[in-house]
């Protein structure tokens, strides 16, 4: 909210700089997050005296005149008012000035003559209305002083953000209250009086013209209304339209810019209906019923929900109440008898109506958060008392005053010992009664520690002793409060085992140069389809977004893969063709409507590229599916979890990787996840072209497979022996099950300690269709040191299994 | 025979002076020390010497023998001086076989800098679902329907009643269900909000705190929160509790830090304030207390909560918040 210090000073006498006042408000609670000086486009206005006037060769209406503008050199300026003469003083733009509207003010030539800068009149200065003629300063002030200074023009814009437990303060008196509340004494507001002079209270009574009736009092507990006849609708008076300008409303005529003005002064909104326009005289305040559309004063027809509550006169609604008022009852130019609504509403309900019809007013902000309910009166005779004043009208004798639900004042039963713990203070009960009056809370001590507080009724804020505790602390300040330290036992608990074991898992990927990724969570809503997902795949049940900021994330993902991909695109849209990345986070399955979904936490990651680059040392090479799968058995060894097995995907479970590329990782019967590489068609999908292999791993499942503890093993005390097998097999028996055959053997052989691939051939001068498998075998005795005749016949063994089992047969020597 | 030792002295320390490399020296050193050596030759002659002459040639021969070998010694590291001078090496400049190493995300990194420094005051770490039901997220913080409290946070709905969590402040509610006072947790996360610009994403991350026990005041808030800014920054940044307004705290305050790019000064992340605001904190509202069923009139506490995107950006003089979510690896390597 934007209020100005010229404008509290109206309530309070306050000689503070403006940057402390903002400081203060700021510490106070009441952020001020910029503050402007009103006159500042006055800079490069001085005052002139006019020399000598001389007629414009070529214009009859314009003058050329001589004025000191204070410095040594007078100045040439063409000028056009009537009132122009020698001797006077006025105020002048000089060049580079920038006055209201953007008009810049630049020296050049006017009809042939050189104009060096600009005479001006009140309007063009926003002093006055006056655009009669250029100002005629009557004062004896010195050519060349700044204007500004010469006519003691200064105020501030305050631009406040306040919090939505204020309402209060959205109001020039509010705000005084707080400033009244920094100085010392306190300083009580001076609010403003109503004149309700003799003549212009009219005879006819109010109740003679106007009913109001409340159907739903527990959406309206109170509506005070007024009635003024023979109003003059008209502009407002200079000083009206610069109150409202100056706190960013613009002038419409008197009647709205009363409503408005007292708004801003009090805080509450007002309506203003044509009362010739309420019909049989009756405001009925109801919700909509039946009711279906309303066409509010801006023009925009809105459908109304039976539970808005509308404010309707004899026959329809005229206003969403405490919203937007009707097109059909509003102030025109011909409006002679005016109704005004002083009211008070549900928050809940205009908060439901705003958000609906989404229109947001200066009126719904401030029922929405809560207006004084006893404040309705007040402002209502300060409107009523302005516009007998500005609008030439006569006052209905007496005012509606509805009241169905009665304000009960708030009084809060407070503990200062417990205020005190609660702050860390040492408060007594005078100090806090000293602290909660300066903001008018009526406090009455009964002893040491207790206190009853009177609430005032404008501050709907404060309910229970913790609110005051806040009020104390904030208006004490909360640097003045001590920095404590709370004393607790030096217990400790264990660090939660995901949160190890996410750190771990993002210590070894990082050792792999794999970089970290966060996706978003969500992900486009046609991420399935272009999964190439089936129809029936559970990775379907997405939970969508009601709200969501585009297409592109409308859906929480229910894999990592899609947000992996999107980055892999991204990176090679930036050139960055090699890409290694892992992401830690979760994915989301739709469970029950309205129940919360699964939530799954993935352990995910992507390679693409080169292997490596060209180098002095490398030569370029891509990456494959065994890169990937490098360093899954790397990152698995590095967990020590047993039994892992690797298994071909032969079903239709991951429909997104190449068929026969792509492998289940499980241990014993637990599914950790799977690895492949991305099938050339979801690639496509994505907008790829480079091959891209992707892990998708379970956290929880790695979690689970942790061993309990690690224990060392002893290191071996003799030296080991190895011996090499080369077989020439058939190219369709794997490798894994030569391996399987071999460690089935070696599980009854303790001297085997490790047998390994370490050459797979194939092609020439091998047959089509063959290929030869050199294994090592590292034998080893925990008692001695081998020699050859030790393991002599155990490899023959192996190596007979091996040529019978697979049908092999051993390479011929060349 | 004297003569003779003092003939060898001489006639070798002057081939050891003149020998220019190593080969030389090492025939030097065979001639008169090897095994068929002129001052070998001469020790295993001595028995054949007069018996009183003996001892002072064996002596004088011992003595020699080391005076030679340091001779050597000393000539064969001057030869090697020698000979390093002008010795290329390898071409250290040629790169190396580079492996580089991957990068944690910097939110990674950040959110774990701040939990070390909870971790180290005592807290625990306790989380909390990202998709969460309006009762936690908002109810049992006390911010009811149609709040315009809610209107701080724009959220993403998936049903009436089901929320992307706006803020981590559901683990509050979620812990104390669980747990009886005292409670010290932090709970870092996820969060969600409906915006998007240079300064906000619809997801970012936030830590939440919060410590409930007897006692706890507004004081105690302001000096754990000191500790944590003086130890995420450094202890020469100043802080300032600002009144502010949450609905699940009363008190609550906006902690300023002095801005750590200007330091106070006032400069463009400032906004010429010289203050930056990084965290939302306050004494936890009773009504929050009276939801998961803690005895007000027990137990006192205090919660807070950070933006790590808002102290990476500070830390890392990063100005556009959209770069920790497009996963740039030339950004991401930063790190």
């Amino acid at each position: 909210m934007k209020v100005s210090l010229n404008w509290i000073k109206a309530y309070i006498s306050v000689d503070l700089k403006p940057s402390v006042i903002s400081e203060k408000l700021t510490m106070a609670g009441l952020e001020v997050e910029a503050v402007e000086e009103k006159y500042d486009y006055l800079d490069h206005v001085v005052v002139a005296k006019v020399l000598e006037v001389k007629p414009h060769p070529n214009s009859g209406k314009l003058s050329v005149c001589r004025v000191d503008v204070g410095s040594d050199q007078e100045l040439q300026i063409v000028c056009g008012a009537p009132n122009v003469r020698k001797g006077m003083l006025s105020p002048c733009a000089l060049e580079g000035a920038m006055l209201p509207g953007e008009l810049k003010i630049k020296a050049g030539k006017l009809r042939g003559e050189i104009s060096q800068g600009m005479l001006c009149s009140a309007a063009e200065l926003q002093l006055d209305s006056d655009a009669s003629g250029i100002m005629d300063l009557e004062e004896d002030y010195k050519p060349g002083t700044p204007l500004n200074e010469a006519m003691k023009l200064s105020d501030t814009v305050f631009e406040v953000s306040l919090t939505p437990n204020r309402p209060d303060c959205l109001s020039v008196i509010g705000i005084a209250r707080e400033i009244g509340a920094f100085a010392e004494p306190h300083q009580k507001l001076n609010l403003p009086l109503f004149s309700f002079p003799e003549d212009k209270i009219g005879k006819e009574s109010i109740h003679a013209h106007a009913r109001v009736e409340i159907l739903d009092p527990d959406l309206c507990p109170r509506y005070s209304a007024g009635l003024l006849f023979d109003v003059k609708i008209k502009p407002s008076p200079f000083w009206l339209k610069e109150r409202l300008e100056t706190v960013g409303l613009s002038s419409i005529n008197n009647v709205v810019d009363i409503t408005n003005f007292v708004m801003m002064e009090t805080g509450q909104p007002l309506h203003a209906f044509d009362f010739d326009n309420v019909a049989k005289g009756k405001i009925i305040v109801r919700r909509a019923g039946a009711d279906t559309e309303f066409k509010t004063l801006d023009s925009k027809t809105h459908t109304l929900q039976p539970d808005m509550l509308m404010i309707c006169d004899g026959e329809r609604p005229v206003a969403l109440a405490g919203v937007m008022g009707g097109e059909n009852s509003e102030i025109t130019d011909s409006t002679t008898r005016v109704l005004i609504e002083s009211a008070c509403f549900n928050p809940i309900s205009i908060r439901k109506t705003a958000k609906i019809t989404g229109i947001a007013t200066d009126a719904s902000h401030r029922f929405e958060r809560g207006v004084d309910p006893d404040g309705t009166m007040n402002a209502l005779k300060r409107a009523v008392s302005l516009m007998a004043e500005l609008c030439d009208a006569t006052i209905a004798e007496g005012y509606i005053d509805a009241n169905p639900e009665k304000y009960v004042p708030t009084e809060i039963e407070l503990n200062a010992q417990a205020l005190n713990i609660r702050l860390g203070t040492d408060f007594d009960a005078d100090s806090i009664k000293w602290i909660l009056e300066s903001v008018e809370f009526n406090v009455e001590i009964i002893n040491n520690t207790k206190l009853i507080v009177g609430v005032p009724s404008f501050r709907v804020d404060v309910t229970r002793p913790e609110d005051l505790s806040e009020e104390v602390a904030r208006l004490w300040g909360y640097d003045n409060i001590r920095t404590s330290y709370p004393l607790v036992p030096a217990e400790g608990r264990r660090l939660s085992p995901k949160v190890s074991l996410r750190k771990k898992i993002r210590q070894i990927l990082t050792g792999f140069s794999l970089s970290e990724a966060i996706n978003y969570n969500f992900i486009h809503e046609n991420s399935c389809d272009r999964l190439n997902l089936a129809e029936d795949d559970k990775k379907r049940n997405v939970e969508t977004i009601l709200n969501p900021i585009s297409d592109q994330m409308s859906v929480l993902r229910s894999s990592m893969i899609p947000g992996l991909l999107e980055t892999m695109k991204k990176n090679i849209s930036q050139q960055t063709s090699g890409v290694r990345i892992f992401e830690i986070g979760k994915t989301f399955h739709a469970t029950r409507k309205g129940a919360l979904p699964e939530e799954n936490e993935m352990v995910s990651g992507l390679l693409t590229g080169n292997r490596s680059e060209q180098t002095w040392y490398s030569k370029k090479a891509e990456i494959d599916f065994y890169d990937l799968k490098g360093v899954i058995e790397g990152f698995f060894e590095a967990f020590l979890i047993p039994g892992l097995v690797f298994e071909r995907i032969e079903d239709q479970s991951s429909p997104y990787y190449q068929k026969g590329y792509a492998a289940f990782v499980r241990s014993g019967d637990v599914l950790i996840g799977s690895f492949g590489k991305i099938d050339s068609r979801v690639l496509k999908n994505f907008g790829l072209k480079q091959d891209a292999f992707v892990f998708d791993f379970d956290f929880n499942a790695i979690q689970v497979l942790l061993p309990d503890s690690v224990t060392a093993r002893l290191l071996p005390k003799f030296p080991s022996i190895s011996r090499d097998i080369s077989i020439i097999v058939n190219r369709a028996i794997t490798v894994g099950a030569v391996l399987k055959q071999m460690e089935i053997f070696s599980g009854n052989e303790p001297l085997i300690e490790k047998i390994f691939l370490f050459d797979a051939f194939e092609g020439a001068p091998l047959s089509e269709g063959k290929k030869s498998l050199s294994f090592r075998i590292i034998y080893r005795s925990e008692k001695k040191t081998l020699k050859e005749k030790n393991i002599q016949k155990i490899h023959e063994t192996i190596s007979r299994m091996l040529l019978n089992e697979f049908d092999a047969y051993l390479p011929e020597l060349l | 025979m004297q003569n003779t030792i003092v003939g060898i002295e001489i006639e070798a320390l002057e081939s050891i002076e003149q020998a220019c490399d190593s080969v030389a020296l090492e025939q030097i050193s065979i001639r008169y020390l090897g095994r068929k050596g002129a001052l070998t030759g001469f020790l295993r002659n001595i028995s054949s010497l007069p018996e009183d002459e003996r001892p002072d040639a064996g002596q004088n021969a011992n003595i020699l023998k080391v005076r030679l070998e340091k001779a050597i010694q000393a000539k064969q590291v001057e030869i090697e001086a020698e000979v390093d001078k002008d010795f290329q090496g390898i071409d250290i400049t040629l790169p190396g076989r580079f492996t580089r190493r991957g990068s944690l995300h910097p939110i990674t990194q950040v959110a774990g800098e701040i939990s070390d420094i909870f971790l180290r005051l005592g807290f625990d770490i306790a989380e909390s679902p990202e998709v969460e039901t309006d009762y936690y997220n908002f109810e049992a913080l006390n911010i009811p329907k149609y709040h315009p409290a809610r209107d701080m946070q724009d959220t993403f709905y998936v049903s009436e009643n089901i929320v992307l969590r706006t803020h981590t402040s559901p683990s509050q509610p979620r812990v104390m269900e669980k747990t009886k006072p005292p409670v010290r947790i932090i709970s870092p996360g996820k969060v969600f909000r409906c915006d998007s610009d240079i300064t906000h994403t619809p997801m970012f991350h936030q830590v939440e705190g919060l410590m409930v026990d007897k006692n706890i005041s507004f004081g105690d808030l302001k000096g754990i929160l000191t500790t944590f800014v003086h130890q995420f920054f450094d202890t020469q940044t100043a802080l300032r509790f600002r009144p502010s307004f949450f609905p699940f705290t009363e008190p609550s305050a906006e902690v300023d830090i002095c801005c750590v790019m200007c330091r106070g000064a006032g400069c463009r992340i400032c906004s010429k304030t010289g203050w930056l605001e990084v965290l939302g904190s306050g004494m936890v509202h009773p009504a929050v207390f009276e939801n998961v069923g803690y005895d007000t009139t027990q137990y006192t506490g205090f919660a807070f909560g950070m933006g790590v995107e808002r102290l990476a950006m500070l830390k890392y003089g990063i100005d556009d918040i959209r770069k920790f979510f497009e996963n740039d690896i030339r950004f991401l390597r930063q790190f």
